[in-house]
């Protein structure tokens, strides 16, 4: 089983993760649900880093590794993108503000908050790290 | 992603078919973003084949909300699957946006 993949940073390739996260969690048995969450909550990341952080720069990637250890399933998102995710500077937003302004965006990262049970992002040097965490069954 | 239309005099149904992601919701605020949209009364939304929504296709319908009630236009969804219904939940639309069992409730409001 592929625990381990390396994309381009093309918003193309969000289903290419989707699909990778999704065939690692086959063999736990999880619900509908639980597993749309945990695909969601790496779509998320993965998404924002493809667009945010790497600007869609298909010569830039994205490695992913997934594991699984005492019923605690783990992702790791890594890359080189200069600019890195600031956890401290989350805000939760108001959707009636989103609505009344018709703002897009700005939603992802509460998803990410609300699934996981733990979100890390670390950053050493120009190399970013961001784990997730979540507690199955 | 696919997205078929139907029209009545009053009503545009858009079904949803496939995943809406980060890439594929672009198609989707396209559609939304047309000017003969608001000259229907309602916009339904079929959820039926719909799969996936992730926050960019939830977004696409956060930022279109306002400017359908300005115009007064209602903006319906029906027919949602239960892990699709449960990301709306996740961040409370399911209590600012109108969601309906099914396509009968949807066409009587």
């Amino acid at each position: 089983m592929e625990n381990a993949i390396r994309i381009s940073c093309s918003r193309h390739n969000l289903k290419v993760v989707r699909d990778f996260v999704s065939s690692y969690l086959a063999a736990y048995g999880l619900s509908d649900l639980q597993l749309n969450q945990i695909i969601l909550a790496v779509d998320e990341v993965v998404a924002n880093l493809i667009i945010h952080a790497n600007h869609e720069d298909e010569s830039q990637f994205l490695d992913l590794r997934v594991m699984m250890e005492k019923q605690v399933f783990e992702i790791e998102i890594e890359d080189d993108s200069k600019s890195s995710y600031q956890p401290s500077l989350y805000k939760e937003p108001d959707l009636q503000e989103h609505i009344r302004v018709g703002k897009k965006g700005g939603v992802g990262m509460t998803l990410v908050n609300r699934i996981m049970d733990r979100v890390e992002f670390t950053t050493t040097g120009t190399h970013n790290v961001c784990r997730l965490y979540k507690r199955i069954g | 992603m696919k997205i078929n239309q139907q029209t009545t005099e009053n009503t545009l149904t858009l079904s949803l078919d496939g995943e809406l992601d980060a890439s594929s919701s672009v198609l989707l605020d396209t559609e939304l973003t047309k000017p003969e949209v608001l000259d229907y009364k309602k916009v339904l939304i079929d959820c039926q084949r719909l799969n996936y929504i992730s926050s960019a296709g939830l977004g696409v319908f956060i930022s279109h909300l306002q400017r359908f009630q300005d115009a007064n236009v209602k903006l319906v969804f029906f027919n949602m699957q239960e892990k699709v219904h449960n990301v709306f939940e996740i961040l409370g639309l399911d209590a600012l946006m109108t969601i309906v069992p099914s396509e009968a409730e949807a066409t009587a409001i």
